[in-house]
């Protein structure tokens, strides 16, 4: 590790203030970021730590739409969700382990965007809109690849808005090492259709998958992808596993979410 | 007596209130005054030629105190191999030089080439970090076949990436070959036995101090036998006086092999210390440990067993290349040959074998003895050809076996590669297995699954190893350059109570209470009265340390010698204070008494009288009460186990899920069964991890990529089945005074086929041509097998 400032702003106009500082980066959980500072590879010259803002904390449910702050931990997320939005709250409960959970914000996960995070793919499957201090974003516009979002410099992720579908269910493949998404799939059914996201696959980070998504819209079961195939063009290849073996447990995890979805 | 805590007692691990309350002293937790820390420069290519280490800016950066380079240890020794090995051909092993630091050529990535001392360790990293180092990547030899096939060397100051061409048993081989070419069947297996990283919990550290008044100098470091460590220091590498130097091993947190060795980290400490006058503490991060560590095993093999038309055992034969890695640490020439090719009868009556072993040099992190030591590769390649004979020739795997296993009746048995086995029951350990692993209910299982769209398998094994290292006699004709004795110092304080000195070392064996219990059962005291003092070359008799399931056949024998010396002398002094003959004196339960009388002290007693000798034969027996005894083996131990387990797969997936797993095993002699309980449950964590989500994998480059937690997958409580784990079928070792043959080794030895072999049965049962997977089964690649097998 370098050796770096840090502040605890208490507002999220300070710590827009505080952001403004050439090579200052924001710090969620760091769940991420710490280890990455630890093997030195990174090099802020100051962390501006989001967790001391009351602003970003805090779960509202209006009865459609959750609205989740943005330092928000996985934990409580796990804990408060589980009757609105039991998905949700499934998902949030196994994302790395206790000590992960604890620390780990929702906003830090979307910000970082890891092509296998969980957060993304329940972010994109509900339809959620970001928001940060400037804008509102759609998810469907925020997630642009592999570590990119719409995310500009020193904008703050203040809250997610994620509507609460009628059905869910989020099947993870898991990683055997990490524990991250090998593959992950998020089935949402909604009133006007349903929306699948899939992470843990693609070079290009969290995406939807449109067939399916039709398909599924058409007849809610999973015999209704049964005949689709997915590609595997541009998925991951690593020591885990082949693109074509992504593509396989794309489509296998989806039919277990369909199955699953409550 | 007090039966609570004697021999076969479940005593609960004394050591355990220190580590569980977070009082454990480990290396990296002294902190001595004025200490300074030491950062490596290490390789981040495999293959390179240092062109220049320009050290002008680093040096003056802040809190820079000295810099090494490779260049400053020309003058001092290699870090040398434990074992010469000779060729078939009877030309000795290559042995290139293993050095402090890396110099000319780096070899494998994290190869240190410099150390950086400074006040801080982040300032030693910023300073490794300004050093101007300039390194001219070659292609890296990271392929075996490759290696021996081409001419770009590891070293090139040997001309080949071949360390040696080892046959065992080399007068059988005509023989064997014969038996193979004439059989009625051949099986023939090609099998790769995966790559480790050990990941003790805690990574290595090293702290080297000089003090220029006397002339000493201490190293503290993380080792499986601190004596070893300081006659390689002494004799080979640095020459400091064995006299002068004091070798210390506090609590360590786990080693499975990779602390038995001597790192250059420890070399550079003292050297560093000597030269600054100051401590100088190395710790190992978690990335280092990944790069340096020696690795385990990285065989792959070819074997075949010929059988007749009756399904008797007629030969093995294996041909294997062993990876070695760029350097030789100090048992990796022992491992693949000696603890590997001597264990590849197996449990049969097989009456040929004949074992090719070659070695290489690769740009690779050094290969040595991890949990098991070249027992588990022989194991692994003998029960998953067994097993895949079994059903080319429709046989009940578990019925061939018995049919070829040695019997009750023929022990000693000379196997047919080079053991006396003194002992053992292997049909008594299937029954047994067969009996509490409900065998019976397994087709109901493979129902019950087959329901839920998953596939069944049911897995089988038999092993036996050999531990209690060694007959120094017999291990220096077959090239060991140590001895493989052990030591204990029993010293009985004059108040009663004790302190007994080993040479074994312990780093969650639970020997500071496993020790105690013998004693206590030998000399009917408390074991709360006794202490194991171990770990420090300053306290403790020359002893070798702890390895292959050695602590408590080989220094348990020391403790009971020094033991049976003391009660001898302690007799003496007895009958000596009840006006009586030696010969009349009864020892029991604690009390000396006159055979026919009501006369007796206590054990106390004679302590007391033995330090304060008023009224005392002093002509006739010296003061004190204090024996050492050196105990070498009569012959390796032979521990011995049929396993089983039922695995679960996922077909869609590929997942593996070992849903049962039994271990039935014959430890000899148990002294402490929860400890022994414990014992396997972690060797068959290991195991089963190596069987299904340890995967060590260099690229063509040599960059390690599974070099971290998010790509190296350990087992987890939740990859893990409850375990069945029986030990009542032992039989007695029969050469040491414990009759104890060691439990160190044996889940990691047993359970890595057994879980192959259930998934492969799974595999059939889903109507999939599938014979063989290798490890790490990993979903990706059970799910391409059953992929290809359609």
């Amino acid at each position: 590790m370098y050796a770096f400032d840090i502040e605890r702003p208490t507002s999220v106009a300070d710590a827009v203030a505080a952001l403004k500082d050439q090579d200052a980066q924001a710090l969620g959980g760091g769940q991420t970021l710490i280890p990455t500072l630890k093997q030195r590879l990174a090099a802020p010259s100051k962390l501006v730590s989001l967790t001391n803002i009351a602003d970003l904390q805090g779960i509202a449910n209006d009865g459609d739409t959750l609205r989740i702050g943005g330092a928000v931990t996985h934990a409580t997320v796990a804990a408060e969700v589980r009757l609105t939005y039991p998905a949700l709250a499934d998902l949030a409960s196994h994302i790395g382990d206790p000590a992960v959970r604890n620390r780990g914000t929702i906003s830090g996960s979307l910000a970082n965007n890891d092509p296998s995070a969980c957060y993304p793919a329940v972010a994109l499957a509900s339809g959620a809109t970001i928001i940060t201090n400037t804008r509102a974003i759609a998810a469907d516009d925020y997630f642009q690849g592999m570590f990119t979002t719409a995310l500009d410099d020193g904008e703050i992720v203040t809250a997610v808005s994620m509507p609460i579908p009628e059905k869910a269910n989020y099947q993870k493949f898991v990683q055997p090492a990490s524990r991250f998404a090998l593959v992950g799939v998020f089935v949402a059914k909604f009133a006007g259709g349903v929306r699948v996201a899939v992470t843990g696959a693609s070079n290009e980070g969290v995406h939807r998958w449109a067939e399916a998504e039709a398909a599924l819209t058409a007849d809610f079961s999973a015999v209704a992808i049964a005949g689709l195939t997915v590609s595997a063009d541009n998925l991951i290849a690593d020591l885990h596993g082949s693109p074509e073996y992504r593509a396989h447990l794309v489509k296998v995890m989806t039919g277990r979410a369909v199955a699953a979805a409550s | 007596m007090p039966k609570d805590d004697g021999i076969g007692a479940a005593t609960v691990r004394r050591e355990d209130v220190r580590f569980l309350t977070g009082r454990g002293r480990y290396s990296d937790d002294i902190k001595a005054y004025g200490e300074c820390a030491a950062v490596f420069a290490r390789s981040n290519v495999a293959n390179g030629t240092i062109k220049s280490i320009n050290t002008d800016v680093a040096a003056t950066m802040p809190g820079v105190l000295a810099i090494f380079t490779g260049e400053d240890f020309v003058e001092v020794g290699g870090n040398p191999a434990g074992w010469l090995i000779n060729s078939r051909d009877g030309e000795p092993m290559k042995e290139p030089k293993r050095p402090v630091l890396a110099h000319g050529k780096v070899r494998h990535v994290g190869d240190a080439y410099a150390a950086v001392i400074a006040e801080t360790a982040a300032q030693g990293r910023d300073a490794v970090e300004a050093l101007e180092v300039e390194i001219e990547e070659h292609a890296a030899v990271i392929n075996m076949k490759d290696a021996l096939a081409g001419t770009n060397y590891v070293h090139d100051e040997i001309g080949t990436n071949q360390c040696f061409d080892w046959g065992w048993i080399e007068d059988n081989r005509a023989a064997t070959d014969a038996a193979i070419k004439g059989a009625h069947h051949v099986t023939t297996l090609e099998l790769v036995n995966n790559r480790l990283v050990p990941n003790a919990i805690e990574p290595r550290c090293s702290i080297g101090d000089y003090n220029p008044g006397t002339g000493d100098y201490t190293l503290q470091t993380t080792s499986q036998n601190p004596h070893m460590t300081r006659l390689l220091i002494s004799a080979f590498v640095l020459g400091i006086p064995e006299n002068k130097l004091t070798v210390i091993a506090p609590d360590v947190g786990g080693g499975f092999g990779s602390k038995i060795y001597h790192y250059g980290e420890e070399a550079l400490v003292l050297a560093a210390a000597k030269k600054l006058g100051r401590t100088v503490k190395w710790t190992s991060d978690r990335s280092e440990a990944f790069l340096t560590d020696a690795h385990g095993r990285d065989h792959v093999t070819k074997i075949e067993l010929a059988l007749d038309d009756k399904g008797n055992f007629l030969a093995f034969r294996t041909e294997t290349l062993a990876n070695v890695g760029a350097y030789l640490s100090n048992f990796s020439t022992v491992t693949p040959t000696f603890l590997h090719g001597t264990l590849m009868a197996g449990n049969y009556t097989v009456p040929l074998v004949y074992v090719n072993m070659k070695t290489v040099f690769t740009n690779t992190a050094p290969v040595d003895a991890y949990r098991g030591a070249g027992r588990p590769e022989a194991t692994f390649s003998l029960e998953r050809v067994i097993d895949m004979a079994a059903r080319e020739i429709g046989r009940d795997p578990i019925e061939l076996r018995r049919q070829n296993f040695i019997k009750p009746d023929q022990y000693p048995f000379a196997s047919a590669a080079g053991l006396e086995y003194d002992s053992g029951n292997y049909d008594a350990l299937m029954d047994q297995m067969e009996k509490v692993s409900d065998k019976t209910g397994f087709a109901a299982r493979r129902a019950e699954s087959e329901a839920k769209g998953l596939l069944r398998g049911f897995g089988v094994n038999a092993y036996v190893e050999a531990c209690g290292i060694a007959p120094s006699n017999l291990v220096g004709i077959l090239g060991a350059r140590v001895g493989l004795y052990d030591a204990a110092t029993v010293r009985v304080n004059a108040t009663g109570n004790l302190s007994v000195m080993v040479g074994a070392h312990s780093h969650g064996q639970g020997h500071e209470t496993v020790f105690p219990q013998i004693v206590a059962d030998m000399l009917g005291i408390d074991a709360a009265s006794i202490d194991i003092v171990h770990g420090d070359t300053s306290k403790i008799p020359f002893g070798m340390g702890t390895y292959g399931s050695r602590s408590l056949a080989v220094c348990g024998s020391a403790v009971v010698r020094a033991t049976e010396k003391i009660i001898a002398k302690a007799i003496k002094i007895a009958a000596h204070m009840l006006e009586a003959e030696a010969s009349d004196v009864d020892f029991s339960d604690g009390t000396f008494s006159v055979k026919g009388t009501n006369k007796s002290v206590s054990f106390g007693e004679v302590a007391l009288k033995a330090y304060i000798p008023h009224d005392y034969p002093i002509d006739m027996i010296e003061p004190g009460l204090e024996e050492t005894a050196f105990y070498d083996p009569a012959n390796f131990t032979y521990p011995s186990g049929a396993y089983c387990c039922e695995v679960e797969v996922d077909p869609e997936t590929g997942k593996v899920r070992v849903d049962r797993m039994t271990a039935v095993d014959d430890f000899g002699n148990v002294i402490n069964p929860m400890i022994v309980t414990g014992q396997v449950h972690g060797g068959l964590g290991q195991g089963i991890g190596q069987a299904l989500v340890e995967q060590t994998t260099y690229d063509d480059d040599g960059q390690l990529l599974s070099a971290s937690y998010m790509d190296y997958a350990m087992p987890r409580a939740d990859d893990l089945p409850f375990y069945v784990v029986d030990h009542s079928q032992s039989t007695i070792c029969t050469h040491n005074p414990l009759g104890a043959k060691g439990c160190g080794e044996a889940g990691a030895i047993g359970s890595p086929p057994t879980v192959v072999n259930a998934v492969i049965d799974a595999m059939q049962s889903g109507g999939k041509n599938i014979t063989h997977i290798d490890m790490p089964m990993t979903p990706h690649r059970v799910w391409t097998a059953m992929n290809n097998a359609q």
